[in-house]
């Protein structure tokens, strides 16, 4: 309990040290860039910034797939001269009655020898009616969704990275949900502009001979214009889509003078898009973006080069963004804002003044108060103190950890709690003294006796605190994360740096009575 | 040297208050105050955050005094009708709230965000107005958020509750709960009188309560246990008030100590951390007097045959 070898001191000043060193980096530049470098990042509620939360629309990835299935259904089965009355698409799969009931069979085992996006995607079942479903299994919905969310978190950066945004970050919470944190930016409104749409852009035939018609044949789909005033009837078949798209840029088209978006294929694109085009020459072709027709030009010779131009009559900043969501590629489903949260910059910098101020003077507060109060053990758990914010500073940058206005709130309650496990201490000495024991006796069991208490507290407050770092979100997990940090180092401090002091405060001088 | 002994003291050696005393007067006041926090706490019931309420709540510093007038004729402009402009803070910061559609809408998360645009746009028509803050909560993650809070609450409660009864024996574990619910009522009509809006990070500061609350109850306990073995035949409330008595210049150290640091964050941790900060100090002071006045008075009730059997030995953990 009294002695501490020189083994045990050099460790614990070593840890300081190294704890100093490692607070480097938040207040001086990185020398060397192969120095390992970590600092203590701002949260958006001190720098300024947005926060968005975004839904992935899981329905309509599902219902995109559905209509998918039915339309390679309806492929399969002309393929093979097999006919179906009633191809409907339900909830969970596609269902049609075959033409004859002997033709159920040769059905069935076509459909099943459809390419399938992962095995055992669906199932393909005879119902008692004659009926033949195809049903979509949990298991493929649930990777269907997974994929969705990480193909959405990519092209999600790739739209916003091509605004300029710095910083950027975005992370997947739960099954469907995306953060978007975004600093530096406090009006998001572009940003949400440009996620607002899946930019998913396909090319169909327009099915000119269903024109006027209000209830469109069997694969033929009423799709609206751009300008919302008329519908236009168009092939559900997908002739050919924009994922197979390489570039994209905005440019004014030199004969009309207007803004026009030229697009470029890769080889099976262009492939793909002379193929139809050449076979169509004369037709018109729907340029289709998000189920609104774009424009639907007439085919005047094929188009083997790989490229094309939209002039859907857009202004710059359409141009430009459209091309940045071509670019950037289709988002599988619609995603949805559901939770925004925006600071302007000069209201971060308030919350740093004020929240600076005032953990400098909780600081100095607690420390006048344990030098009035417990004389030189005071002062050594004053340095105990410093230590413990350099540590706490040390392991939140090791973390590279974002400090928020409630994690500072955390620090300065981590250093007001602190001195709890020195006063603990001091008190017991006290006792012990006033009970008539030696110096060195009464500093032994006030160690001794303290150090249980001291565990028992902690571990307590640090209970509390985990489940809120595990069930808390947003800013309460900086201030629970900066809490728990806190007890860990305010432990070490306490039980070994204050007392190692102590110990050899009273090593050096061998006191006959105690300062307390 | 002139830091060497200390300067002041805070209680003098060896005090004998009887605490165990006034128990009856202690557990009464607690009750009154705890079930008046309960009917506060039906009506008028917490003001509840952005965080719990959903909605929109956009907070904007205009050049001068704000004008309530401009302010909501700018926003018909823009079609939307707030549900509240009010001032707070400066005289030229002013907050306005939206209500967001109901989630039985279809599209009511895309009319949200338009209607924090519009906002946006509403205010940036004012000569050198500036948006602070825009927050917008769907009722979905609303709902969501809240029962995560509310599980983070409980779930520490029980960890604590194990946690005790796991060191010390069951009374005192029993009894420690009783008193940190009692506590935790008390926060709660605390933040009903005040207006204190009640989110994420008040549950994060009611939780830091708890936590030190349960530490200066640990604390007690802890030299109770010492000396059920130490005074074999001491009656128990004898032996309870001495054990406060012994610790209480630790728990007014402590408690000033984390008082001293809470204090400046409430006057001065602007808007969005005075408000945790005055629940920390309400926290503190109920924390401290409630290990003393309630904690040990149940512990005298629930242990004073158990704990105290004769001069048998106390079974130990």
């Amino acid at each position: 309990m009294m002695y501490y070898s020189r083994l045990r001191m050099a460790s614990v000043i070593g840890v300081c040290l190294i704890g100093l060193a490692l607070c480097l980096p938040n207040v001086i530049r990185q020398p060397m860039a192969s120095l390992p470098w970590r600092q203590i990042h701002l949260g958006l509620d001190l720098r300024g910034g947005s926060y968005l939360l975004l839904q992935v629309d899981m329905n309509s990835v599902t219902a995109d797939r559905l209509r998918g299935l039915q339309d390679e259904t309806r492929q399969t089965l002309l393929k093979n001269s097999l006919g179906y009355r009633n191809l409907t698409t339900s909830a969970h799969g596609v269902t049609f009655t075959p033409r004859t009931p002997e033709e159920a069979q040769p059905d069935i085992k076509a459909l099943r020898a459809m390419p399938m996006n992962v095995p055992g995607e669906f199932r393909v079942e005879q119902a008692e009616g004659g009926q033949i479903t195809l049903t979509l299994s949990e298991e493929a919905a649930r990777q269907r969704s997974y994929d969705a969310v990480t193909q959405s978190i990519e092209i999600v950066r790739r739209r916003i990275d091509a605004t300029g945004a710095i910083d950027l970050e975005i992370t997947r919470q739960g099954d469907d949900r995306i953060i978007v944190e975004l600093p530096g930016i406090s009006d998001p409104e572009r940003v949400k502009n440009l996620l607002g749409t899946t930019a998913k852009m396909t090319f169909h035939l327009v099915a000119d001979s269903a024109i006027g018609s209000s209830v469109p044949p069997p694969g033929v789909e009423l799709l609206p214009m751009t300008d919302g005033q008329s519908k236009l009837p168009v092939f559900s078949h997908v002739d050919v889509d924009g994922a197979d798209l390489t570039n994209a840029s905005a440019s004014i088209d030199q004969q009309s003078g207007e803004w026009a978006v030229n697009f470029t294929f890769d080889s099976t694109g262009a492939q793909e898009f002379g193929d139809v085009t050449r076979a169509n020459v004369g037709k018109r072709f729907a340029i289709v973006l998000d189920n609104k027709v774009i424009e639907a030009p007439v085919i005047r010779t094929a188009i083997t080069g790989g490229s094309g131009q939209i002039t859907g009559g857009f202004s710059a900043q359409q141009a430009t963004d459209m091309a940045l969501l071509l670019r950037a590629g289709a988002l599988p489903a619609p995603l949805n804002v559901i939770e925004q949260r925006s600071i302007g910059p000069s209201l971060g910098a308030d919350s740093i003044r004020a929240g600076g101020y005032s953990l400098a003077a909780g600081f100095v507060l607690v420390i006048a108060f344990m030098a009035l109060f417990y004389g030189r053990f005071g002062w050594y758990a004053n340095i105990a103190l410093l230590a413990n914010l350099v540590l706490m500073t040390a392991i939140l940058s090791l973390f590279e950890a974002t400090l928020t206005l409630p994690g500072m709130a955390g620090m300065l309650l981590t250093l007001g709690m602190a001195v709890d496990a020195n006063i603990l201490i001091n008190e017991r000495i006290r006792e012990e003294v006033a009970r008539g024991r030696s110096a060195l006796q009464a500093m032994q069991a006030g160690f001794e006796r303290a150090t249980g208490t001291i565990v028992d507290s902690n571990a307590t407050a640090l209970l509390a605190h985990v489940m809120l770092f595990v069930f808390g979100t947003g800013p309460v997990r900086g201030f629970a994360l900066t809490i728990t940090i806190g007890i860990v180092t305010t432990l070490f401090t306490t039980l070994l740096l204050s007392r190692m002091l102590m110990v050899r405060w009273y090593a050096r001088t061998r006191p006959s009575a105690l300062p307390v | 040297m002139m830091f060497d002994r200390p300067l002041l003291r805070f209680v003098p050696r060896g005090t004998k208050i009887n605490f165990m005393r006034g128990r009856f007067i202690g557990l009464a006041t607690s009750a009154v105050l705890s079930i008046a926090s309960l009917i506060l706490f039906f009506h008028p019931g917490l003001t509840l955050g952005l965080d719990f309420r959903g909605g929109i709540v956009v907070e904007a510093r205009t050049q001068g005094p704000a004008d309530f007038n401009a302010i909501r004729a700018a926003l018909a402009a823009e079609h939307v009708s707030a549900a509240g402009v009010q001032s707070f803070g400066g005289p030229d910061d002013v907050l306005i709230r939206l209500d967001t559609p109901p989630d039985s809408e279809p599209d009511h998360e895309a009319r949200t965000q338009a209607m924090v645009d519009s906002v946006r746009h509403a205010i940036g028509t004012l000569p050198g107005a500036q948006v602070l803050r825009a927050d917008a909560v769907g009722a979905s993650v609303s709902r969501e958020l809240f029962r995560n809070g509310m599980l983070a609450l409980g779930i520490s409660l029980l960890m604590i509750l194990a946690y005790i009864w796991f060191r010390f024996e069951w009374e005192f574990a029993v009894s420690a709960v009783v008193t940190l619910i009692l506590d935790l009522t008390k926060a709660i009509g605390f933040l009903v009188i005040t207006h204190f809006e009640f989110d994420l990070v008040m549950v994060a500061a009611i939780l830091t309560i708890l936590g030190y609350s349960t530490n200066d109850k640990v604390v007690v306990y802890d030299r109770v246990r010492e000396n059920l073995r130490k005074y074999r035949t001491m009656p128990l409330a004898e032996l309870i008030d001495l054990s406060i008595n012994e610790t209480l210049s630790r728990t007014l150290g402590t408690s000033s100590t984390v008082f001293l640091a809470a204090l400046p964050l409430a006057l001065f941790g602007g808007a969005s951390l005075s408000g945790f900060a005055w629940v920390m100090l309400f926290g503190i002071v109920v924390g401290t007097s409630s290990s003393i006045f309630i904690a040990a008075p149940l512990l005298l009730l629930m242990g004073e045959k158990r704990l105290r059997r004769d001069a048998r030995p106390p079974t130990r953990t």
